[in-house]
């Protein structure tokens, strides 16, 4: 698959129209493209594994995708927790029902907000730097360069990154989890009268294996929607310093939509 | 000597307009070709025409017997492998030194024993002097080590075909000349075919066998140093002078 891609059209459009449906055009051809760029890093997975210097760019990304982002994972976990404890814990303390509190926030957190906070904040720190990181790569010919040495930038620079994603985006989403619990259960021991004992009973009471799968597969496809939609806007960068910017914030605002629209489309399938 | 690259009425075109318009000419094995021209005229377009990097509108572009813009994937990748490719600013790996960039290609692209890796590379980067930056990264080193860097991993799989895009812009005069003579010494010991895309005329003049003046998307002219600087074609006269009111 190339990654240096020229212009579809050498001449300029001859009409308003026709431009409008180059505009067109383009864009389904870059949707094809980054489904092409998803399908063949997917197919590389292996030979990242199997070579020596895949195995190497493989571990270092985890690195960056797992251990890096954990400080600024666990202060948004902590406090959406300890958010979450604090509205949900408000209005059961008007029914007299804070013995909830925990189940409330364990199930929120395990469904929904562990792994969307783990998806932001992956999109906020590693997603928008790849995007950087291969736009510059891209505008400083370094792409083109090993496309010429025969090396292919989906199986050197898109595999192990998506691949890191999808592996770490699960455990960092239970991370999230685990973290956004133990913030709600700070709020309810301190703020809402909840021993923290009863608290996180209530929580372990409710939570089913289902929840917990279903939060582990939102977040490994957002790693996955992460990974795909950043190397394709770093890819398609142009137009020099700018282009990696807009390419950045591209990655980012795609990104979060993404995120959003996906997460409700698998809590549909699996809660109806 | 066989022709071993061919542009045949080559016309390029980018949004309606045309860089390259009707371009012909062909390079022999073992051939130095200098490409100049104002700027805008389409030599690094040329350049990026023989790896692929670019198709042409209408034309063709022969490297070897094989048709670069209608050939497949497997016979691309073969021809690439006989290609090196300097590019303007180097394209060094940032995160990898000087050494690793020059073994990238045979670590990715071989089965070649570490062993052997590191004497090629040794090798390879004994021909550019800079042996002493192998563990350098690209930011440490100045722009001209790193075209020299770059200049390294382009000929360290031993490719027969060396593409040098604007080798010495940027680099002081003595950096220059070290670079065109790296490029003739390359071309005199391995017998590599290069192509050079340069606004350096005295270098040109130097380390070239023949001079391409591209004008207008044109070549208007392609010839020895000798014949390029005696020669009476109105835009050669007007290139030249330009270029003498450059220096002077």
């Amino acid at each position: 698959m190339t990654i240096v891609r020229e212009p579809m059209w050498d001449d300029a459009p001859r009409s308003r129209t026709q431009a409008l449906c180059r505009h067109l055009l383009q864009f389904l051809s870059t949707l094809g493209w980054t489904a092409r760029i998803l399908v063949s890093s997917i197919a590389a997975f292996p030979s990242v594994l199997i070579r020596r210097s895949g195995r190497a760019d493989f571990a270092a990304q985890l690195y960056i995708v797992g251990i890096r982002t954990l400080p600024v994972i666990t202060v948004v976990s902590l406090f959406i927790g300890m958010i979450l404890a604090l509205q949900v814990g408000l209005e059961l303390r008007r029914f007299n029902q804070e013995i909830y509190l925990g189940a409330a926030v364990m199930l929120t957190l395990l469904r929904e907000m562990g792994p969307f906070a783990c998806g932001i904040s992956l999109a906020a720190c590693v997603g928008s730097a790849i995007a950087a990181e291969l736009g510059t790569m891209k505008v400083n010919d370094e792409i083109a360069a090993l496309e010429i040495m025969s090396i292919s930038p989906i199986r050197y620079l898109a595999a192990p990154r998506l691949l890191a994603l999808i592996v770490m985006a699960p455990i960092l989403a239970f991370y999230c989890s685990v973290i956004g619990t133990l913030g709600g259960g700070i709020v309810g021991s301190t703020q809402l009268n909840v021993f923290f004992q009863q608290y996180i009973s209530s929580a372990l009471s409710i939570a089913e294996t289902k929840d917990l799968f279903v939060g582990l597969l939102k977040a490994g496809v957002f790693g996955m929607l992460i990974g795909t939609v950043s190397v394709a806007e770093g890819f398609g960068t142009k137009l020099g310093a700018t282009g990696v910017g807009r390419s950045t914030q591209q990655s980012v605002i795609v990104n979060f939509l993404l995120i959003l629209m996906f997460g409700y489309m698998i809590t549909r399938v699996f809660y109806r | 000597m066989s022709k071993l690259i061919e542009f045949c009425d080559v016309v390029k075109k980018f949004n309606g307009i045309p860089v390259l318009n009707g371009v012909t000419f062909s390079v022999e094995k073992g051939e130095v070709l200098c490409i100049v021209g104002p700027s805008g005229t389409g030599k690094s377009v040329t350049l990026k025409h023989l790896v692929r990097l670019l198709t042409p509108t209408s034309g063709s572009v022969i490297v070897d017997g094989v048709d670069v813009a209608t050939c497949s994937d497997a016979e691309l990748v073969k021809l690439r492998d006989r290609i090196g490719y300097l590019f303007q600013g180097g394209a060094l790996l940032a995160w990898m030194t000087v050494a690793e960039n020059v073994a990238l290609p045979l670590e990715e692209c071989t089965k070649l024993p570490d062993r052997e890796i590191a004497v090629r590379v040794r090798h390879a980067l004994r021909a550019v002097e800079l042996v002493g930056a192998a563990d350098k990264y690209p930011t440490e080193i100045s722009g001209g080590m790193q075209k020299r860097a770059g200049l390294a991993r382009a000929v360290v799989r031993e490719s027969d075909i060396v593409l040098y895009d604007e080798p010495t812009s940027g680099l002081d005069p003595v950096t220059s000349i070290t670079i065109n003579r790296l490029i003739k010494k390359l071309n005199k010991e391995l017998g590599i075919t290069s192509i050079v895309v340069t606004h350096d005329l005295q270098g040109a003049l130097a380390i070239a066998d023949r001079i391409l003046l591209l004008k207008g998307g044109k070549a208007v002219e392609c010839s020895t140093p000798a014949e390029f600087t005696q020669s009476q074609k109105p835009d050669v006269r007007e290139f030249l002078a330009a270029m003498k009111g450059e220096t002077t």
